[in-house]
């Protein structure tokens, strides 16, 4: 258990769902609450990987991810921004009907190598003590770009001014209308954003962090606990990029646990048997809940942060909006 | 009212063969997915078909797949009416299914009639509890409780995982190198009566009953009425003195309880045995997943969800023959469940479309007649909570 390894597993495991989260938290901002996640990272796993063998480049793997997640997310910007359908059901069926394509498209790509996404040091950086070494070598480029996108995705929400017309479309969108926002523009533009960035890390996985492709077990359920990452940090992205990484680095712990025989001077439990590794293997989901719990009541005492047309369909012309 | 029924029982027919259509247009899509995959689709919708329905037996399959559907579907009735999302009944099925098996594997010596009853109140009950967490999160945490019951799946997943291998592993292979993670059989006298030859269970007919219990509870008792009554609207039950945090826990409890019930009729009637292959649906086969399927299709009303359940368990059985006949992955099931649903929730503008104009259409015809769905209609179908 060497805290640097784990700095460093973290950060790479962490980037997966910093990208899928800063993707839920645009989607979320435009007032569209998308369950899907976890379809379209499964998708774009899949199709990043299966792009990846059939031409040799990962990444254009990458790219077919992007746009796959984004297409498969437009279907949901369709039935709940034209046909103004409930969010929760239409992003249920989009986990469906996501992991039922994926798993179709993605038979026999177990045990298949293709290229993987090529991992880089970053000259300068990685020669800081202790940190460099951990965040700034033999990471993929993807990694580096996660370092990038979160301080982008904030100053774009809070400072620019197609950011101000996000909030405005997501908090009020009557009011933004009337000021000639393209509400439903908007809508579809961050539901599509927010499915290529989650069809991203479909493919981060599949070509660099855990490569491979094992049908529903490459997410895992990632998608889901980015969904409730996005809670947790208040539809924040530098919170959304912190818990990630805390997030990551968990897991690899996690992992380490189960290796030496002896921990803190004690017998490891693990080690002796190992179906008590099975405990572990939950843990991450039951922090979940409780960074949930905490995440929720810090929302509920600022009786702020969920956007407040979050959910709620807009229909021009009716009152109440 | 008479008279407004009469006329239209049109637009209420296109109501109700909206799911119809909503299937059929998945199934289209599902032909077009299929020629992409290079298979006549044609072939495949027939070997479905017969997979399904083309004999006693297969009839008898899809039956005893649509029974936790249901199951699992009338929970989800009862919790969606609430306003309660619960897409935890796939673990809710687990620990409801672990409960009961330790129930039948521990009291050995009593006599079968004793022990399912009490097996089955213990499915139910450990489903209750299993629900019954996020539920009180959500009532006095405020945490959102789709993402609570997914991460309570994974939780009872590995608790099974751990279960199976560990203090509940079979005897028998406990000695063995091997090693399955499985527990021991049920005796056959805790087994449920089969209509034999076929794996059709008694479950199915308790499922169809328990469906008409739902449909009383939620129709025709204060507790019904009040899960109702907060899923329409928490402010208003709470100024009419609703406690609303207590009917937010109910409706996760009683939801999970459902699903727990599924998950013990798994094991008495078709498995007799609990075995894991690490994962969920190695358990379930998804119906913690496809029961919401199966009450949405059904209009989250529970009569309505028993031709849903059938229609769906009809789908996973056919996807298993069209598998074999054409060598098409059954997971493409998994996509058409998800473009039925989209389909069926799409289609819903029309009918909130038409009902607004029909009440602007009333309240033009009679001056001064309070619109928005006063009187009462007793047959209103709330829209699906958000």
């Amino acid at each position: 258990m060497n805290f640097e390894i784990i700095l460093h597993a973290g950060i790479a495991t962490g980037s997966v769902l910093l990208f899928a989260a800063i993707g839920e938290i645009l989607t979320e901002r435009s007032g569209i609450l998308n369950l899907g996640v976890e379809g379209m990272m499964l998708l774009g796993a899949m199709a990043g990987f299966g792009t990846s063998l059939a031409t040799n480049s990962a990444w254009l793997g990458v790219a077919v991810a992007v746009l796959a997640g984004g297409l498969l997310s437009l279907a949901h910007g369709l039935v709940t921004i034209h046909f103004q359908a409930d969010q929760v059901v239409s992003g249920l069926s989009l986990t469906f009907l996501g992991t039922g394509l994926a798993l179709v498209l993605g038979e026999g790509l177990t045990g298949q190598t293709p290229p993987l996404l090529l991992d880089y040091n970053i000259p300068v950086l990685q020669s800081i003590p202790f940190l460099g070494p951990a965040l700034f070598q033999d990471h993929g480029l993807l990694v580096y770009a996660g370092y990038l996108l979160t301080p982008f995705t904030w100053f774009y929400i809070q400072k620019t001014r197609p950011g101000m017309h996000l909030r405005a479309v997501g908090e009020k969108p009557a009011a933004a209308d009337t000021l000639g926002v393209n509400v439903y523009g908007l809508r579809y533009l961050y539901v599509f954003v927010g499915g290529c960035l989650a069809g991203l890390s479909g493919a981060l996985i599949s070509l660099s962090v855990s490569p491979g492709w094992y049908s529903s077990q490459t997410t895992s359920g990632q998608g889901w606990i980015a969904i409730a990452l996005v809670i947790f940090a208040q539809w924040n992205p530098f919170r959304a990029a912190l818990g990630g990484y805390l997030f990551g680095m968990l897991r690899r712990l996690i992992l380490d646990l189960q290796g030496p025989r002896l921990l803190f001077g004690l017998v490891n439990p693990l080690y002796v048997n190992s179906n008590y590794s099975f405990f572990l293997i939950m843990t991450p989901y039951i922090l979940t809940i409780i960074a949930l719990i905490f995440g929720s009541r810090a929302i509920a005492k600022k009786r702020a942060g969920s956007p407040s047309a979050l959910g709620i369909p807009y229909i021009r012309g009716e009152r109440g909006q | 009212m008479s008279k407004s029924s009469q006329e239209n029982w049109l637009p209420k027919l296109i109501d109700t063969a909206l799911p119809v259509f909503a299937t059929a247009a998945a199934l289209l899509v599902g032909a077009i997915m299929l020629l992409l995959l290079k298979v006549n689709p044609v072939e495949a919708y027939k070997a479905m078909w017969d997979g399904a329905f083309g004999s006693q037996n297969a009839l008898a399959e899809t039956l005893v797949k649509a029974t936790p559907l249901l199951l699992v579907g009338l929970g989800i009735c009862i919790s969606f009416r609430g306003d309660v999302i619960n897409i935890g009944g796939e673990g809710q099925m687990i620990v409801g299914a672990i409960l009961g098996t330790l129930v039948g594997l521990t009291l050995v010596d009593w006599p079968g009639w004793a022990v399912i009853p009490i097996a089955v109140v213990a499915g139910f009950i450990g489903g209750a509890i299993w629900g019954g967490i996020p539920g009180a999160l959500k009532a006095y945490f405020n945490v959102n409780e789709i993402l609570s019951t997914v991460m309570m799946n994974a939780i009872a997943v590995q608790l099974m995982n751990f279960l199976l291998r560990g203090p509940m592993i079979d005897p028998s292979q406990a000695a063995l190198a091997s090693k399955i993670p499985q527990t021991a059989r049920l005796l056959e006298a805790f087994r449920l009566p089969r209509w034999v030859p076929t794996r059709l269970h008694l479950g199915a007919l308790i499922a169809v009953v328990l469906a008409v219990l739902v449909y009383f509870l939620l129709w025709r008792t204060t507790w019904g009425y009040r899960i109702r009554a907060v899923g329409q609207n928490p402010d208003a039950s709470r100024y009419a003195g609703v406690k609303v945090k207590n009917y937010i826990v109910l409706a996760l409890v009683l939801s999970g309880a459902f699903a727990g019930l599924a998950g013990v009729m798994q094991v008495y009637g078709v498995n007799y045995r609990m075995i894991t292959d690490g994962s969920a649906s190695g358990f379930t086969g998804s119906a913690g997943f496809n029961g919401i399927v199966a009450a949405l299709f059904g209009q989250l009303h529970p009569i309505g969800t028993i031709p849903a359940s059938i229609l769906f368990g009809a789908l996973l059985v056919g996807a298993n023959k069209m598998q074999r006949v054409v060598q098409v992955p059954s997971a493409l099931i998994t996509a058409l469940n998800g473009l039925v649903v989209v389909f069926v929730v799409s289609s819903e503008i029309w009918r909130r479309r038409r009902q607004k104009r029909r009440m602007a259409v009333a309240v033009s015809e009679v001056e001064g007649q309070p619109p928005e769905g006063y009187p009462p209609d007793p047959d209103h179908q709330p829209e699906v909570p958000a």
